[in-house]
């Protein structure tokens, strides 16, 4: 089982992670930068204190679970992985290059250590409910987190899956919806607005949290809470900033869906030291 | 491998889908790991009877089968034997996006039975009616695609697919269907079943046009025409062997199904004869259209899905082989 880290550390790694997204996207030069940086804390507070899990027995069948439904953050993943020791992190610039375990979408092909294949936006819900009640039937205690975008949340399978959880009294499933305000075409407000977001998730059926996606207390705070809720899944709303830690991609468009310059890249690591 | 039978009485079975729903009870008591989803159409699929005996493992989706598909998806990544089921044109076309990304791309072992297929459904039109599904479930790199003709073809087959490891797609019927094969036969996923020999000819076929197939032939004997009957219970994996030796046996191929032309069995057979042993064809099925309400004896007779239709295309074919 993976050792926990405290607050001071994972603050730390989360910084370094961040240094890490930037540059792989920047080898890559293509790439989702905004929605990996914004889901930084999210990611590193599951793999580094609130899952169970065991890097060197990555299929032990009670483990907890993490399924990225916005596939196209899965730098974010890739780093956490590497830090937790699945993968290999001197490899994570090679991302997106034939051949790499780094896919630009998570593929269980490549790398097996993955829960999910995805990248098609709207079905990781289902996905992980579908895990959940295999650990259900099997009386494991294993619990599943799955992490969908704001604008993914405009599928309509999203909510085929949330009545289904709820129906179904699927307690050992959190959904963590990263809202962090922004997709490809521009602010979520204008393309396809989804407020109220938790309200939407409490008339579903769920158990919905808002919190502060960037303060690891608060993110904590929010998985105990889901833990001890019983009988209905749970919804963790997390306010975040796209593109988060770097001042030209913070609340940025562009930075959505564009790899950073060399120049960028250079800049951006400044700001990460 | 060789028929039970050589006399075909094709007395109405069960419909497939029936089989299908008694035989997936028959897997849940193989094995526990066997779960089943359906959306909201588990008495029409046959699924009820699992639900009834099983109810722990039955798993009610309501009316979303995208959901449906990524559920089954989700219990396979953790182990389990998801069996999905609908109306084919609901779980193949709503699921498709799923099927693909969620079950064929990751290569899981998730079954997805679609019942209703063809037009032979009757009453309810075309937007009940799959028409498409074959050419679709094709498609998906990595599925087996199976198509029984009757009740025991089925229940063999779907104890076949829950064995084998990997995606699978079983097309079934509603129409009660003749009951073409003994109890006793064996089947092998990918291994067509050659029912009457013939040297003039070869009708390929699948599904319902398997007895209409076996009809033909019985009166285009009686004008002196030898032909073989195979019945393609596996549309993929394709049994290429068994079509280039009908190809350089008879040097002429029909395929019937009760599909659109377009992407189904037949493109496929054509495909294998043009990289084996090139001969002429012809084709039976749904050419580039829709059907409408009607029974199912009137569906099949007016867009040419019936015996008579087979042997006009034996004709067509024979006057083309050189």
């Amino acid at each position: 089982m993976l050792q926990k880290k405290t607050v001071p550390e994972m603050q730390a790694l989360a910084k370094r992670m961040r240094r890490e997204i930037v540059e792989m996207i920047g080898a890559a030069k293509s790439g989702h930068p905004g929605g990996s940086l914004s889901a930084v804390e999210l990611v590193v507070t599951l793999y580094f204190d609130v899952m169970r899990h065991d890097p060197a027995n990555p299929k032990w069948p009670d483990r907890d679970r993490f399924i990225l439904s916005k596939g196209h953050a899965a730098p974010v993943l890739y780093t956490a992985m590497a830090e937790a020791g699945y993968t290999p992190r001197d490899q994570l610039n090679t991302l997106r290059k034939l051949g790499s375990m780094y896919q630009g979408h998570p593929d269980v092909r490549f790398l097996p250590a993955l829960e999910a294949s995805t990248g098609s936006l709207g079905e990781g819900v289902s996905l992980a409910l579908g895990m959940a009640l295999a650990a259900r039937l099997n009386g494991s205690s294993s619990r599943t987190y799955v992490m969908l975008g704001d604008g993914e949340i405009q599928e309509g399978q999203v909510w085929e899956g949330a009545m289904f959880g709820a129906y179904h009294k699927v307690d050992n499933v959190v959904a963590i919806v990263d809202y962090n305000g922004i997709q490809l075409d521009g602010f979520v407000k204008d393309i396809m607005d989804v407020k109220p977001l938790a309200e939407k998730w409490r008339a579903f059926g769920w158990h919905a949290i808002e919190i502060d996606g960037h303060d690891i207390p608060s993110i904590q705070a929010a998985f105990q809470e889901a833990a001890r809720t019983k009988d209905v899944p749970t919804a963790i709303i997390a306010h975040t900033i796209k593109g988060k830690g770097v001042s030209f991609m913070e609340n940025n468009p562009k930075f959505h869906g564009t790899a950073p310059t060399p120049d960028e890249v250079k800049l951006a690591l400044q700001e990460l030291q | 491998m060789i028929p039970a039978k050589t006399k075909f009485d094709l007395k109405l079975g069960m419909a497939t889908r029936e089989a299908f729903g008694k035989a997936l009870v028959e897997a849940g008591r193989r094995s526990k790991d066997v779960v089943v989803c359906d959306a909201d159409l588990s008495k029409s699929t046959y699924t009820s009877l699992f639900h009834h005996e099983f109810p722990d493992r039955f798993f009610s989706c309501g009316i979303a089968e995208a959901n449906m598909v990524a559920i089954a998806a989700g219990f396979a990544y953790a182990g389990k034997i998801p069996v999905a089921a609908s109306f084919s044109c609901f779980v193949v076309n709503k699921g498709f996006e799923q099927l693909r990304v969620t079950v064929a791309y990751p290569n899981l072992n998730v079954k997805i039975v679609g019942t209703h297929s063809g037009i032979s459904i009757g009453e309810d039109g075309p937007s009940q009616m799959s028409v498409e599904e074959t050419s679709l479930a094709c498609s998906l790199p990595g599925f087996v695609v199976l198509s029984p003709a009757d009740e025991v073809s089925t229940t063999a087959l779907v104890h076949a697919a829950i064995d084998h490891v990997g995606p699978v797609f079983i097309r079934t019927g509603r129409m009660k269907a003749p009951v073409v094969y003994a109890a006793e036969q064996k089947f092998e996923i990918g291994k067509a079943v050659e029912l009457i020999d013939g040297s003039d000819v070869t009708v390929i076929a699948t599904g319902l046009l398997v007895a209409e197939a076996i009809r033909a032939q019985e009166a285009l004997e009686a004008q002196g025409i030898s032909v073989r009957v195979i019945d393609f219970h596996t549309v993929k994996p394709l049994d290429r062997e068994t079509i280039a030796r009908a190809a350089v046996e008879t040097r002429a191929i029909v395929v019937a199904e009760e599909h659109l032309v377009d992407g189904g069995l037949g493109v496929r057979v054509a495909q294998a004869v043009a990289e084996t042993h090139p001969c002429v064809m012809e084709f039976v099925g749904l050419h580039d259209t829709y059907a409408e309400s009607g029974s199912p004896e009137q569906l099949l007779d007016k867009y040419g899905l019936v015996s008579r239709d087979v042997i006009a295309a034996v004709h067509r074919v024979l006057a083309r082989k050189k």
